[in-house]
C-alpha cells in the first residue's frame, strides 16, 4: 500500500525490482556465500509484510522523512540555495556531539537541542560572513560547512573513546542507520512534517512570491526576511530529524535530488511539490528497504542511489526534452532529411536529361548522391514505402549483366521533389540578391535550409524576390505551375 | 491620507553604497497624474532612486514621502515593476500565477485567491494581449512577453502610483508600443507613473515629465522645459563638477588626493 505500490509509478517499481535483485549481491558481498539465498528473500517479505513493529517504524520514518525533506527541498532548490541545506546538515554535527556529552548517553532531546543551536549558529556565521566581508555566499557556505563538520568529527572521535561512548553508535549520525530508529524519533519526524505542511498550507502564496520575485514581495509589504528565517528554521528541523535515517554527510540528497527531478517535469509549484514529495517518499522507502535487506548497511548512500536512479530515469524518459524523446525526434529528422535529399537527387538527374525520361537508373542516383548501392537501396525502399516512388527492372541488352533498377516518381513524389529543389534555389537566390552573398557561398547553407523552410517563409521569399524563375547558377526554379504540370 | 499631499515627495535624499554616494541631495515633488521618465547615464542612480522610494534601500540622509506618509506605510499604494533580469524565469509558475501575485497585496495572509481575483487577472492579461498564454510556464516566454506579464501583474495591483524599472529594456518594437499605450491608459485614469528609461531619443514622445538624473537631480519638469541640449549635456557630460567632487570627498573617498600629490611635485 505504500510508495512503491503507487500505480502511476509502476516504472519505478520495475527499477526497484531490478535494484532488489542486483543490490543484495553487491551489498552483502562475502556474506552472501555463507547465508542461504532465501534469507534475502525472507528479509524482503518480512519488510513488505510489515508485521514487525520495528519494520513499521522504519517504513513510516523513512517515508515521512522523504516527504518533509523533499517538500522543504523544493523551496531550497527553486530559490537556488541547494548548498545551503548541505551546509546546514553538516553544521549540526558538533551540536549532536555536545548534546551527547551533556547527557552522557544517547538522549534524543539533548542532542536535538544541541543540533538546533549548532544549526542556528552556523547560519548566523554565514550571514555574518556575507554581510560584513567581501566573501561571496558560496565561499561562506563552503567555509562553514567544512569548519563545523571538522569540529563535529573531532568531537565524535573523542566521544567514542570515552567509556560511555562505546554504546553510542554515533556513526549512525554520519551515514544514517534506519534500523536504529526509535518511536521517539518518529514523534520528532512527525512534528517536523506537520510543521512543514502547516507552513505550506498557510503561507503558500507568500512562499511563491518571495521565491519568484523577492523585490516585488517586499514592495507589497511582505515580511520577506521573516519568511526566509522561518524557512531556515523548518529546514533545520527537517534535516535534524532525518539524520538518524540518512546521516549528516548525505542529508542534502533528500533535499536536492527529488526537487531537482521534479523541476524537470513540473511547470507549476503545486505539481512540483507533489512530484518531489512522491519521489522523496519513494527514495526514503527504497533506501530503508535496501538497508534492511543488506543487514544494517548505512541508509544514507542507499537513499541517494535510489533517488539518483529516479532522477536519471526522469531525465531519460520525460516528454519533450527527455533524452529518449530527443533521440527519437532527431532520428526522425535525419531520416526525413535523407529522404528529401534523395528526392532532390532524382530531380537533378532528370533535369540533366532535360526531363526526357520519366525515370532514373539507380546507378545514376548512386553517383549523384555519391553513396554505395546498399544505402541507396535503403533510401529507395523508403521512398516506395511513403508512396513517393515506384521501381521496376529494366532488362539489359547483354544478358550477362543483372537487370538494372529503374526509379520513377509518383505525382506526390514529384511534387515533393520540386518543393525541395524550389526551397533550395529560392534560398540561394535570396542569399545572393538580398543578403549579398557571393554565388559560390550559398550552396552549403541552402543544403540545410531547404529542409526547414516553412510554407509561409517560402511565400515571403517569393514576394521579396518577385516570383523568380532562375537561381543564381542559371538553373530553373520549378514554380507552382511547373509542379502541378509535371 | 492627506488629500493635498503629493504622490511622491523627496527631500534632500542621499544614498550611498559602501561609502560611495549614488544619489546626492535629490529634491523632487511629483504631481498626481504625471507620466515621468527618469533619464540618465549608466550608474546615475536611477534604479537606486526607485528602490529607495520602494523602501528597499535605506537612505543616508533626507526622506521620501508617499502621499505624505513614510515609505513603509505608503508603499501599499505603489505598484512596482522590477527589472526583468532581477527574477528567475525558470521558476515553476505560470503566466497566470505571476499576474495573480499582483492581487496578493489585497489579500493578506491565510487568504486564498478567489474568483474575483482571477477575473481581474484575466482582464489584465487581456489588456497586454497575453491571455492566450495564461497557462504557459514563464520560462517559455520571449523577453517582450515577460515584460508584458510584469506589466499585467502591476495592472492587477490597481495601485495609485507605479514605479517601473526599465520596462522597455530588451523588448521588441511591438511590445514597446503596447507598453506605451498601457502607460498612457493608466495616466488617463489618473495614476501617477515613474518610469526608468534608457533611450534618450524616445523619451521625448513617451513621457510628459522628465527627471534628468546623474547622482543628483540635474533637472525636473515638463518635457518641453527640460529636454534641452544644455541640460542633457549636463546630465550625460560626466561628473566632473565641483559638487560631485565634494560629494565623493564627504563620503570619505579622496578623489582629489592624486591631484594634491601632483601639485606638490
Amino acid at each position: 500500500m505504500l510508495g512503491r505500490a503507487n500505480p502511476s509509478f509502476s516504472p519505478f517499481g520495475l527499477i526497484a525490482l531490478g535494484l532488489v535483485i542486483i543490490f543484495p549481491r553487491i551489498l552483502c558481498g562475502e556474506q552472501i556465500q555463507s547465508i542461504e539465498s532465501f534469507d534475502v528473500l525472507d528479509r524482503a517479505t518480512r519488510f513488505w509484510e510489515m508485521n514487525d513493529r520495528s519494520v513499521r517504524i522504519v517504513v513510516l520514518g523513512s517515508v515521512l522523512i522523504g516527504i518533509s525533506c523533499s517538500l522543504m527541498g523544493s523551496f531550497v532548490v527553486t530559490r537556488k540555495l541547494s548548498l545551503f541545506g548541505d551546509t546546514l546538515s553538516h553544521a549540526v554535527l558538533p551540536g549532536i556531539a555536545v548534546g551527547f556529552m551533556w547527557a552522557e548517553s544517547k538522549n534524543n532531546l539533548s542532542m536535538m537541542i544541541g543540533a538546533l543551536l549548532a544549526g542556528f549558529f552556523g547560519i548566523s556565521c554565514i550571514s555574518f560572513l556575507v554581510r560584513f566581508t567581501k566573501i561571496s555566499l558560496d565561499s561562506a557556505l563552503g567555509i562553514v560547512l567544512s569548519g563545523f563538520y571538522a569540529v563535529g568529527i573531532c568531537m565524535l572521535t573523542r566521544i567514542q573513546k570515552m567509556d560511555y561512548g562505546s554504546q553510542a553508535g554515533l556513526d549512525t549520525y554520519l551515514f544514517g542507520q534506519v534500523t536504529s530508529l526509535s518511536s521517539n524519533d518518529l514523534i520528532g519526524i512527525l512534528l517536523a512534517l506537520s510543521a512543514v505542511v502547516l507552513f505550506l498550507l498557510f503561507g503558500y502564496k507568500e512562499l511563491l512570491v518571495t521565491g519568484f520575485d523577492p523585490y516585488f514581495a517586499r514592495s507589497i509589504n511582505l515580511p520577506t526576511n521573516l519568511i526566509q528565517y522561518l524557512l531556515w528554521v523548518l529546514l533545520g528541523f527537517c534535516v535534524i530529524t532525518s539524520l538518524q535515517v540518512i546521516g549528516v554527510v548525505l542529508a542534502s540528497a533528500l533535499l536536492i535530488i527529488p526537487a531537482a527531478s521534479a523541476s524537470l517535469l513540473a511547470k507549476r509549484m503545486n505539481f512540483y511539490l507533489l512530484i518531489s514529495s512522491v519521489l522523496g517518499a519513494s527514495a526514503g522507502l527504497g533506501g530503508a528497504f535496501l538497508s534492511f535487506l543488506g543487514d544494517h548497511l548505512p541508509t544514507g548512500p542507499l537513499i541517494v542511489l535510489v533517488s539518483i536512479t529516479f532522477f536519471l530515469f526522469i531525465l531519460l524518459v520525460r516528454p519533450k526534452n527527455g533524452v529518449l524523446a530527443r533521440l527519437i525526434r532527431s532520428n526522425g529528422q535525419t531520416r526525413r532529411f535523407a529522404m528529401e535529399n534523395t528526392l532532390k537527387a532524382i530531380y537533378q538527374v532528370m533535369e540533366k536529361k532535360d526531363f526526357k525520361d520519366s525515370s532514373v537508373h539507380k546507378l545514376e542516383l548512386m553517383s549523384r548522391r555519391s553513396i554505395a548501392s546498399g544505402p541507396c537501396q535503403k533510401e529507395v525502399n523508403q521512398l516506395e514505402r511513403f508512396g513517393y516512388a515506384t521501381t521496376s527492372y529494366e532488362l539489359q541488352p547483354q544478358d550477362k549483366l543483372p537487370p538494372e533498377l529503374l526509379i520513377s516518381l509518383t505525382p506526390q513524389g514529384w511534387e515533393y521533389a520540386c518543393r525541395i529543389v524550389r526551397n533550395h534555389r529560392l534560398w540561394e537566390l535570396y542569399l545572393t540578391n538580398e543578403a549579398r552573398y557571393e554565388p559560390d557561398h550559398v550552396h552549403e547553407d541552402a543544403e540545410k535550409i531547404e529542409h526547414v523552410l516553412g510554407e509561409e517563409t517560402v511565400r515571403k521569399l517569393e514576394r521579396i524576390l518577385s516570383n523568380p524563375r532562375q537561381d543564381p547558377h542559371g538553373k530553373l526554379i520549378p514554380s507552382l505551375t511547373d509542379i502541378q504540370g509535371g | 491620507m492627506n488629500k493635498s499631499a503629493k504622490p511622491i515627495e523627496i527631500h534632500d535624499l542621499t544614498v550611498s553604497y559602501q561609502r560611495k554616494p549614488v544619489l546626492y541631495g535629490v529634491d523632487l515633488s511629483i504631481e498626481e497624474g504625471s507620466l515621468v521618465g527618469v533619464i540618465g547615464p549608466n550608474g546615475a542612480g536611477k534604479s537606486t532612486l526607485v528602490k529607495t522610494i520602494m523602501n528597499m534601500i535605506k537612505p543616508n540622509g533626507g526622506y521620501v514621502k508617499i502621499f505624505g506618509q513614510s515609505p513603509k506605510r505608503g508603499i501599499s499604494r505603489v505598484g512596482y515593476v522590477p527589472q526583468r533580469e532581477s527574477v528567475d524565469w525558470d521558476f515553476p509558475v505560470t503566466v497566470m500565477d505571476v499576474v495573480l501575485m499582483g492581487r496578493y497585496a489585497h489579500l493578506g495572509w491565510f487568504k486564498r485567491i478567489g474568483k474575483a481575483d482571477r477575473k481581474v487577472a484575466s482582464e489584465c492579461l487581456e489588456q497586454v494581449d497575453m491571455l492566450p498564454l495564461a497557462a504557459r510556464q514563464i520560462g517559455n516566454l520571449s523577453g517582450g512577453q515577460q515584460q508584458r506579464v510584469f506589466l499585467a501583474r502591476a495592472l492587477a495591483q490597481e495601485s495609485l502610483v507605479y514605479l517601473m524599472d526599465e520596462p522597455f529594456a530588451g523588448v521588441d518594437a511591438v511590445t514597446e508600443k503596447a507598453i506605451v499605450g498601457i502607460l498612457k491608459g493608466l495616466q488617463d485614469r489618473g495614476k501617477t507613473l515613474i518610469v526608468v528609461h534608457h533611450d534618450l531619443s524616445s523619451a521625448k514622445e513617451y513621457f510628459d515629465h522628465l527627471l534628468l538624473l546623474n547622482m543628483r537631480k540635474v533637472a525636473y519638469g515638463t518635457v518641453e522645459s527640460v529636454y534641452t541640449r544644455e541640460l542633457l549635456q549636463k546630465t550625460y557630460g560626466g561628473r566632473l563638477t565641483i559638487l560631485s567632487e565634494m560629494a565623493f570627498e564627504s563620503a570619505g573617498i579622496r578623489a582629489v588626493e592624486k591631484e594634491g600629490r601632483e601639485l606638490k611635485r
